[in-house]
């Protein structure tokens, strides 16, 4: 390749490494088996909550709304977390809480992502007026904390599942929007995507095929700290009153319907507060392992 | 810089008061026949309507409403009907106690945690501190709260876990009322603010500056105090500030917890009985304060900044 | 510059360094001997990777975060550097060794004044009281003739240009009059026309003060004006090392005879004549950013031909990119129009026809931001493929062979890989391959060589000119770098401040007379003769030129 006579080796005429041969699977096995410890036991946490969520008809003893014995029964083998304010089996709820809560939060998560993760693409990659008026729209609704946002907004449209998932949904992707657009104006500034432009790509190749797979990482690591982020903010509202509604078995209610017991030295309603946190901090381990493993954001608040 | 700073705050205030009055528009029927109810003669309505100045055009409603607000008229309740400037002035004082108490311990102690962390970094320090501020940023408010009031009100009885202040209520009987939501408050917002510190301080100490002084032969600690703290100012104003916007709505769900008479326990009644006027009013104080305290932290960035404070 | 041999000041014996990435250490300096006399100036050449930087940091006794010292000897004036305590070395760094950054921009604080650093470092060392250090600085200033003297120093970091700051440093190295400064690549960021006001000063300042230096550079006509002795460094490794002139003139090894080598490329072919029609018109071009506000092209008209370069040179802000981006329609001009075989182009590129697009690309000075890192190196190149020209299937992978084959890299190597697994000169070659899929008439080449090492850079220079032959293509060659101009150019255009201030065929603009800025920027080309700068410093002292260094 060089020209003869020139006797130094150039490096361009080295092939590039052999790949190494072992199949994805075998990678993400390996990465797996060397996670720290923290990252493990948060996947593990994960698994677990996923696998009783599915199976919550079959493992609960009771149904979700069922009245099964007395008012704040205490623990028992019949019920072995005792009973709550109507009567209603702890466990049972617990159980099926897993469903109800975590289901209604990756809803809204997903419902938050696909919305904001759009707009903020589009808004990096088309910039001009579009980026401007999307941009904007955005501050101002930042610009109201979102737990009083959503309050104010659940007065007004009422208090139903649906609702809950669309005004959660919209004000947290208000926050999707910011990460999706930062990351993409990353991408957007970079040689390549002018190459593309030039070459008369159209907005969906340029979004899709060259922008999306370059923030994916970040977008990953985002979407598990949003998940947490609306899982505490609707377990918060249900706590309030004003989320998931009777006689739906949530977490955030379960504690706040029970929470009486507390003063008599009983940690029935925290059972379901650590529901919760346990879940949030499993979802917060895997992702900051995720984080140091692209090294792409760190300690984003 | 500043001046486009402070009019872009006060443009904010102002779209965000539109908001919190257009969403009110939105509620099927209005103010009037919310208070009177399903049962009301349609003369009745048309009179409390006209009475209320709600047959009056949106624009001219709005500049009513905020016009008394400005001179501390929030107008009614419909619950009650009482006066909402009378129900807010006690309550919001008493959240702002709150929010201050929990601040006055969390912001020295979080910077301090959170510098350490970060000149120790990759230390057992450093990874204990990682782990745990996780967890507890992973916690819901009133998880930590009820922990707390089991073991340090219930088993050992050291605090109450009712804060039912009232407006006599001397000062030392206040912070003993309300040293548990205080805590609670501190506990979240510390990893928070910690953590944010420790990777603004990280972020400082990779610049090449730093790298200079250190081969200047600075000392370390002159290093800190001269090269690291006057461009460190920036960032952490933005950390505190930040957390204490973070304070003003985490406190709404800790007032319910230690059924504390503040501004939050104030809204969730509201929303729950759909008395808007009052949630409206409420809502306008957070939101305000919020969009201030943002404001505030934007405006001393600039301040701090060496660039901008000494211009070509 | 002082060939008395001192005595001796630093010794490094079998100096180890190795760094931490991806979860494992690297051996990154892998054994160098190194000696250095009073006064003496040694200078480290290498390409990047060689371990240069970290060597004369490690001079210090330092090692940058992730880096550690994992063997041999560093004795400084008597004293043994690897095993001394921090606290110790940290009295002698600053004081005894100083060190000048490559970005003085991000090495001054940004909170201090210029004056308070350099006090700073000898009130810390308790070599004197702030008011001395003050009265120091200024006549330091003075020394170095920078402007005004006595006030420069209350400014702030970024009150001050580029070419001053790095003085600045340079005089803030002296502050504590070291016995060594180490200089690691302090002109690299820097236009020729500031850079040669640095190197003046650096050299000033190391024969007036007898101080010792390790000059560190991957420039040879650089290293050339500023040591007495030069050290090659390849892979941690040394290769040779001599005096100066003896280096120059009779390298040993083969590779040190290759670096010396690079510059003598020169394209062989004269150019095609040029036909009745140019290929591209750039006509009567003026051009604004932010709406108008900020002007940056005035008035630039010019011509390209098929299979002519047209190389055109300035330094950073000469409109020599924004010049590029209005024929590309990135940037529509205000007035002018651009002509594309005697048909007006479209200001704007999303008005552009596919095929008026496909005449026309465009390889990047980054080749790492260049091609997207998440696809294969077969879809970068084959998306022209099928976007402009359908090809899909068997011919679409014949054609992307014969493109490998084009670029002399093995097909079946590369075709399957992502860009991070290749290196730069190989990157920058996929990026030519991705142009040529095209099937263009007309690259424009932006600044393609200028991040790349010398070897590899005239690689590719080599590869463009015989594509051109081959396949009869024009380019617009936009570099700040004259010996890249002096390779490849059959006309120049010279660009000052969004004005063309001469152009015409190569032959002309390298011959007298030139116009004024095209002499200052000319002379201010380093070059490999030991006594090139003391020939021009004393040019233009006789015109009055350099006196007033400075901006």
């Amino acid at each position: 390749m060089n020209e003869p006579g020139n006797s130094a080796p150039s490096t361009d005429s080295v092939p590039p490494p052999p790949r190494p041969s072992s199949s994805a699977l075998a990678v993400a096995g390996r990465e797996l088996w060397r996670a720290p410890f923290s990252a493990k036991v948060g996947l593990l946490i994960i698994a677990t909550y996923i696998f009783v969520a599915l199976f919550a008809p079959v493992i609960a003893p009771y149904g979700e709304s069922e009245i099964v014995g007395p008012q704040f029964d205490v623990w028992s083998e019949d019920h072995p977390l005792g009973t709550d304010h109507l009567g209603r089996d702890m466990l049972s709820r617990l159980i099926y809480g897993a469903r109800n809560t975590v289901g209604i939060a990756l809803l809204t998560t997903l419902f938050a992502f696909l919305l904001g993760g759009t707009c903020g693409i589009l808004a990096a990659t088309l910039g001009g007026w579009m980026d401007q008026l999307l941009s904007r729209t955005v501050d101002v609704l930042m610009a109201i904390p979102a737990l009083i946002f959503a309050m104010l907004l659940l007065t007004i449209f009422g208090t139903s599942i649906i609702n809950l998932i669309l005004i959660i949904g919209v004000l947290d992707a208000t926050r999707v929007f910011r990460i999706a657009r930062a990351v993409s104006l990353n991408v957007v500034v970079m040689d390549f995507i002018e190459s593309a432009r030039l070459r008369g790509e159209g907005l969906a190749w340029i979004t899709m095929r060259e922008v999306l797979p370059n923030i994916m990482p970040p977008l990953v690591a985002e979407f598990g700290l949003r998940f947490c982020f609306v899982f505490l903010t609707i377990s918060a509202l249900s706590f309030l009153g004003l989320g998931i509604q009777p006689p739906t078995a949530d977490w955030g209610s379960m504690v706040r319907d029970t929470s009486t017991l507390i003063t008599y030295g009983d940690i029935t309603p925290l059972l379901p507060a650590a529901a919760i946190a346990i879940l949030t901090i499993g979802v917060n381990f895997v992702v900051d392992w995720f984080l140091h493993k692209t090294s792409g954001l760190k300690d984003e608040h | 810089m500043l001046i486009q700073r402070l009019s872009l705050g006060l443009l904010t205030l102002f779209v965000v008061s539109v908001i919190i009055f257009l969403a009110v528009g939105m509620l099927p029927g209005d103010a009037a026949q919310a208070m009177l109810g399903q049962a009301a003669t349609e003369e009745t309505v048309a009179a409390l309507r006209a009475r209320m100045g709600l047959d009056q055009p949106a624009p001219v409603r709005y500049f009513h409403w905020l016009m008394g607000i400005l001179q501390g008229d929030f107008g009614q309740s419909i619950a009650n009907g009482r006066e909402i400037s009378e129900l807010i002035g006690g309550r919001f004082a008493n959240t702002i106690f709150l929010a201050v108490f929990a601040a006055v311990i969390s912001v020295p102690l979080a910077l301090l945690l959170g510098i350490l962390a970060a000149l120790y970094r990759n230390s057992i320090y450093d990874r204990t501190v990682n782990v745990v501020t996780l967890s507890s940023i992973s916690t819901p408010e009133f998880f930590v709260a009820y922990i707390l009031i089991l073991f340090i009100s219930v088993q050992w009885g050291l605090f109450p876990s009712l804060a039912n202040v009232g407006p006599t209520t001397p000062f030392l009987e206040r912070l003993d009322k309300t040293f548990l939501p205080a805590l609670t408050l501190t506990l979240v917002v510390v990893a928070h603010m910690m953590r944010m510190t420790r990777a603004a301080i990280i972020n400082l100490l990779a610049s090449p500056y730093i790298e200079m002084a250190n081969l200047k032969g600075i000392s370390k600690r002159k290093i800190i105090t001269h090269h690291a703290l006057p461009n460190a100012w920036a960032p952490i104003i933005n950390v505190i500030v930040l957390n204490l916007a973070y304070l003003i709505v985490g406190v709404v769900v800790v007032e319910v917890v230690f059924v504390y008479p503040g501004l939050g326990q104030l809204l969730v009644d509201s929303v729950q009985r759909r008395d808007l006027p009052v949630v409206q009013a409420c809502c306008l104080i957070f939101a305000a304060t919020y969009v201030l305290l943002n404001l505030t932290a934007d405006i001393l960035s600039i301040l701090t900044n060496p660039r901008l404070l000494h211009p070509k | 510059m002082s060939e008395s041999q001192g005595e001796l000041l630093l010794e490094m014996k079998g100096l180890r360094i190795e760094g931490y990435s991806d979860e494992q250490w690297h051996q990154i300096v892998k054994g160098v001997d190194l000696t250095l006399h009073r006064g003496e100036v040694l200078g480290l050449i290498g390409e990047s990777g060689a371990g240069k930087s970290t060597i004369g940091i490690a001079a210090m006794g330092y090692a940058k975060p992730g880096c550690r010292i994992n063997g041999g000897t560093i004795k400084f004036d008597g004293m043994e550097l690897t095993t001394m305590s921090e606290s110790k070395k940290r009295k002698l760094r600053g004081a005894r060794i100083a060190y000048v950054a490559q970005s003085a921009a991000a090495s001054f604080n940004p909170a201090h004044k210029l004056i308070d650093q350099f006090a700073e470092t000898v009130v810390e060392h308790g070599k004197g009281s702030r008011e001395q250090a003050y009265a120091d600085a200024k006549e330091l200033y003075a020394r170095i003739k920078m402007p005004d003297p006595d006030r420069i120093g209350f400014r702030y970091p970024h009150q001050v240009s580029g070419g001053q700051l790095q003085r600045a440093m340079t005089a803030m190295a002296l502050s504590c009059r070291p016995d060594l400064i180490i200089f690691d690549e302090p002109t690299t960021a820097l236009d020729v026309t500031t850079q040669i006001e640095v190197l003046v000063t650096i050299r000033d300042i190391v024969e007036q003060f007898n101080t010792a230096a390790i000059y560190i550079t991957h420039d040879l006509a650089v290293v050339a004006q500023m040591a007495d002795r030069i050290m090659v460094l390849r892979y941690g490794e040394t290769v040779e090392e001599a005096d100066t002139r003896k280096m120059l003139s009779a390298p040993e090894k083969d590779y040190t005879k290759s670096l010396w080598a690079v510059r003598s490329f020169r394209k062989e072919d004269e150019a095609p004549a040029a036909e009745p029609t140019p290929l591209v018109k750039v006509e009567n071009v003026t051009a604004t950013y932010a709406r108008g506000l900020v002007p940056v092209l005035r008035g630039v008209d010019f011509e390209i031909h098929r299979g002519h370069t047209v190389a055109v040179v300035g330094e950073s802000g000469s409109g020599k990119s924004t010049t590029a981006r209005v024929i590309t329609g990135l940037l529509p001009p205000q007035e002018g129009k651009v002509y594309y075989d005697g048909q007006e182009l479209p200001a704007d590129y999303h008005k552009r026809c596919k095929d008026q697009l496909r005449q026309a690309q465009m390889i990047y000075q980054m080749a790492d931001t260049a091609v997207n890192p998440r696809h294969r190196i077969r879809d970068i190149i084959g998306r022209p493929l099928s976007f402009y020209l359908g090809m899909e299937g068997d011919a679409r992978e014949r054609r992307l062979r014969e493109l490998m084959e084009m670029i002399e890299l093995q097909p079946d190597q590369f075709l399957d890989r992502l860009p991070g697994e290749l290196s730069g000169g190989q990157k920058q070659r996929i990026c030519i391959a991705r142009a040529l899929a095209a099937e263009p008439t007309f690259i424009i080449c932006d600044e393609v060589t200028s991040a790349l090492d010398q070897l590899v850079a005239e690689g590719i220079l080599r590869l463009l000119d015989h594509l051109q032959r081959d396949l009869n293509l024009a380019y617009m060659f936009i570099t700040h770098d004259l010996a890249t101009v002096r390779a490849i150019a059959d006309e120049v255009i010279v660009m000052l401040q969004g004005q063309i201030v001469e152009q015409g065929p190569k032959d002309d603009i390298f011959t007298p007379p030139h116009h004024e800025y095209t002499d200052l920027l000319l002379s201010s080309v380093p070059e490999m003769d030991p006594d090139w700068m003391d020939r021009v410093v004393n040019e233009r002292r006789e015109k009055g030129g350099l006196g007033a260094a400075g901006n």
